[in-house]
């Protein structure tokens, strides 16, 4: 089955030559990284966590936004999702690829990672981490290839298959619930100290992933002969479009308590990210920008993507999922581990600037994703095409 | 079997290169390292084979329990003397010189210990 | 029907037990990071300090009045816990190492900072360090175990087995915790070591690992005070011993003064007392 990969016209292979130089440009930052340290990172005592863990905090969104798909075909029998539930289960493949990645970018003593299994410990939300996400990964290389191997073949796949589907549901849920108790349980961080948390992680999720896939799904439309079909794409509108609606209420949420109780340490965070914070006769505001965008592109995404659901417009549809990943990429890929970091343990304020070597090696891991995407997206859909003459 | 011609050369070639180095030295006999010792001390923590096999383990067992359960920081040898438990403060106290005594056999056994990431060697110039 | 009932039976007792279950299995996942935890529910919500039952627990009072009467004290403590202990001086913030350091009053204790306050407030020097809590965020945060409360108090560190992933540093409320960014043995661009005296009786840290105040372990095990202790000299400003020995010289201090400690509504019990 793998062989599909290895055949294709010259856009394919333009792509993946693309993919591979983005690839091989992050390794040699990397490399730099590794002999000098992680201070060549914009990273610093104040701010611990940079792009690395947020791009990481939002790729487990990505992976569990595959629940989406997988829930509607298997549980609720979903014909119409029948085509693109692979697609699913193929993009959380490579979003948890994408976040181990990052987890090992992140790490000073990267040799040293599997002390967290040599020394395991149970109190700590990030060994948790750890165990759901290899799990998930499994999961979802078992049950994707599994099933698409039947599906090869011409046959039903086993029994074994379905159970392990099963699995994958919770174990979706769990991922992301674990990822929000790693910052939801810290004591001083006002911003992170909410139970809500982990509800706006899953709820941005399913929006974030599926926006994803359905745009991914509208590129492939255009390059292959594959079709979505008309029903699940709208669906995933419906299922996109409330779970967004979620996201930004939950964050409306966050606003009331804050602003309506007025305790400073709940305030000060939002004030940053969305005003502009003031300390010592300077106001910091670099995210202010970007915040707003994510607020705004959000807010106009929602109304569109049921706007072009009614008009049948394709580029409107792409359109309002660009809106919708963007904002929700910057609202967790970026506010929301930043901003958990202002003001800081001494009520002091540090901005954080990623550098260059850093955002080489951001770009170097999202290119690996996309990589791993394309070539398990060109076996599955081959083999769709094929099975289907 | 499919594509014959190719695989068992190619497979040839990899196994020359893989073993090349066993090829490329064979024939040479090489000195076992020889770690000099300090003159004015005889007795080691444990017997010198225990010591030249197992040292790294001991020096995990001293961290381990000195760090976390709060173990003895002195230890008395099997003739009485008594010994500060550390590598720095212990070990490098008699061996006081890195160079002609750990390296030689680190060297030779091409091992990487990353002991002097951290500990300091005997008026180590930095 | 008959065999209905069973089945809903044994339902039944089976989420009986897990309900049982739950609680000490949620017990067991935080155990091995606080000995307090018993009496914590009785003091949860009003911000005491509980010691540590039985044993030895170390802990400090900071008289802040006798660092303003000795204004070259702070520098003192700071130049003895960073020489011994091999701390680098990066010379900027952003990489920045300390175990000890003075602050202001505001950035200490936030929740005293309301409007108002006391004149004095605004220059005083709060030296700050870890607070060797008796239920530390960072112990429960650390995946490797690699940082851990040991049974006298002390929250120590293991340099060998952090990985450097820095969960420490988010959970920490103090500020304690430093990341070694670069190489702590390296020259900057004059070729000036950042450890300037290397003490050879310490090691220094690799590069990619955290570090913070060890309360000095390694010279409580020779029966010596901590350094910054030492440092102080006569002058009373800083106060270290068992909290858990009332006759102890921190215990008569602490019985003797109104004290105040960092964050209190947090619940870490920290191992570190304030005299205003």
């Amino acid at each position: 089955m793998i062989e599909k990969a290895l055949k294709g016209g010259s856009g394919y292979w333009a792509w993946i030559i693309f993919l591979l130089a983005i690839i091989g440009m992050g390794g040699m930052f990397y490399v730099q990284q590794y002999n000098y340290g992680l201070g060549i990172t914009g990273m610093s005592r104040d701010v611990t966590w940079g792009v690395y863990i947020s791009q990481f905090t939002f790729l487990v969104g990505v992976a569990a936004g595959g629940l989406m798909l997988v829930l509607p075909y298997y549980i609720h029998h979903y014909k119409d999702f029948g085509r693109i539930t692979i697609l699913g289960e193929f993009m959380a493949i490579a979003a948890v690829i994408m976040c181990l990645l990052f987890i090992m970018a992140d790490l000073g003593q990267p040799i040293r990672a599997l002390n967290v299994l040599l020394h395991p410990t149970p109190n700590s939300m990030l060994f948790w981490d750890m165990i759901v996400l290899n799990g998930y990964l499994f999961l979802n290389v078992v049950c994707g290839w599994a099933v698409l191997h039947a599906e090869y073949k011409g046959v039903k796949y086993a029994r074994w298959v379905k159970y392990l589907i099963y699995l994958s549901i919770p174990w979706a849920v769990s991922i992301h619930t674990v990822t929000a108790f790693l910052y939801c349980g810290l004591p001083g961080r006002h911003f992170w100290l909410t139970a809500i948390l982990a509800p706006r992680f899953l709820a941005s999720a399913f929006a974030a992933g599926p926006a994803l896939l359905l745009l991914v799904a509208l590129i492939m439309e255009r390059t292959t002969k594959f079709r979505v079909g008309q029903v699940a794409k709208d669906k995933l509108v419906t299922i996109i479009g409330y779970a967004a609606l979620l996201n930004f209420f939950f964050v409306g949420c966050e606003f009331f308590v804050a602003y309506y109780s007025q305790i400073p340490g709940h305030m000060h965070t939002l004030d940053y990210l969305f005003w502009g914070l003031s300390h010592d006769g300077h106001t910091y505001n670099n995210l202010v920008p970007f915040m707003r965008a994510s607020m705004l592109m959000g807010l106009v995404g929602i109304p569109l993507i049921f706007i072009a659901r009614a008009r049948q417009s394709g580029g409107l549809l792409a359109l309002s999922c660009i809106l919708l990943f963007l904002s929700l990429w910057i609202d967790k890929g970026l506010g929301l581990v930043l901003g958990g970091f202002v003001p800081t343990m001494m009520e002091g304020v540090t901005e954080y600037y990623p550098s260059v070597q850093e955002l080489g090696i951001t770009a170097a891991i999202w290119a690996t994703g996309f990589f791993v995407l394309t070539l398990l997206y060109k076996v599955a859909i081959e083999v769709k095409l094929e099975q289907e003459g | 079997m499919y594509g014959k011609g190719r695989i068992i050369p190619a497979l040839l070639i990899f196994l020359g290169l893989m073993t090349f180095p066993l090829w490329y030295n064979a024939g040479f006999a090489h000195q076992a390292p020889k770690p000099e010792k300090p003159a004015e001390y005889k007795e080691c923590v444990r017997p010198t084979q225990e010591m030249r096999t197992s040292h790294m383990v001991m020096l995990n067992q001293w961290r381990d329990d000195i760090l976390r359960e709060d173990g003895a920081r002195k230890g008395v040898t099997a003739d009485g003397t008594e010994y500060v438990r550390s590598l720095q403060n212990g070990c490098m106290h008699c061996h006081a010189n890195k160079k002609k005594f750990c390296d030689t056999c680190h060297t030779y056994t091409a091992v990487k210990p990353y002991c002097w990431d951290c500990h300091l060697e005997p008026k180590e110039a930095m | 029907m008959k065999k209905d009932r069973r089945d809903f039976l044994k339902v039944a007792g089976l989420a009986a037990i897990a309900g049982i279950g739950a609680p000490s299995a949620f017990n067991m996942l935080l155990k091995g990071e606080a000995t307090a935890s018993e009496q914590s529910a009785a003091a949860a919500g009003q911000g005491e300090a509980v010691a540590a039952p039985t044993g030895k627990r170390w802990g400090m009072v900071i008289d802040v009045r006798k660092f303003v009467a000795n204004p070259n004290l702070p520098a003192k403590c700071v130049e003895a816990c960073h020489t011994i202990h091999n701390v680098p001086n990066f010379g900027n913030p952003k990489d920045e190492i300390k175990w000890i350091w003075p602050d202001k009053f505001e950035a200490v204790f936030p929740d005293e900072s309301h409007y108002k306050r006391h004149e004095a407030l605004h220059s005083m020097p709060i030296m700050t360090l870890c607070n060797h809590c008796d239920k530390p965020p960072c112990v429960r945060a650390c995946p490797t175990k690699a940082t851990y409360r040991m049974k006298d108090g002390v929250v120590a560190m293991d340099y060998h087995r952090c990985i450097g992933c820095r969960f420490c540093m988010a959970a920490c409320p103090y500020g304690a915790r430093s990341f070694n960014w670069r190489d702590p043995r390296g020259k900057d661009e004059n070729g000036n070591p950042f450890i300037k005296t290397v003490n050879p009786k310490f090691p220094t840290r690799m590069r990619g690992v955290v570090e913070k105040c060890n309360f000095c372990v390694e010279r409580l095990a020779l029966g010596q005070i901590p350094a910054c202790v030492e440092a102080t000299g006569t002058t009373g400003a800083m106060v270290f011993g068992d909290l858990n020995d009332p006759n102890s010289e921190v215990s008569k201090v602490l019985s003797a003064n109104f004290t105040i400690q960092r964050k209190p509504s947090l619940g870490t019990y920290p191992s570190l007392f304030y005299i205003i």
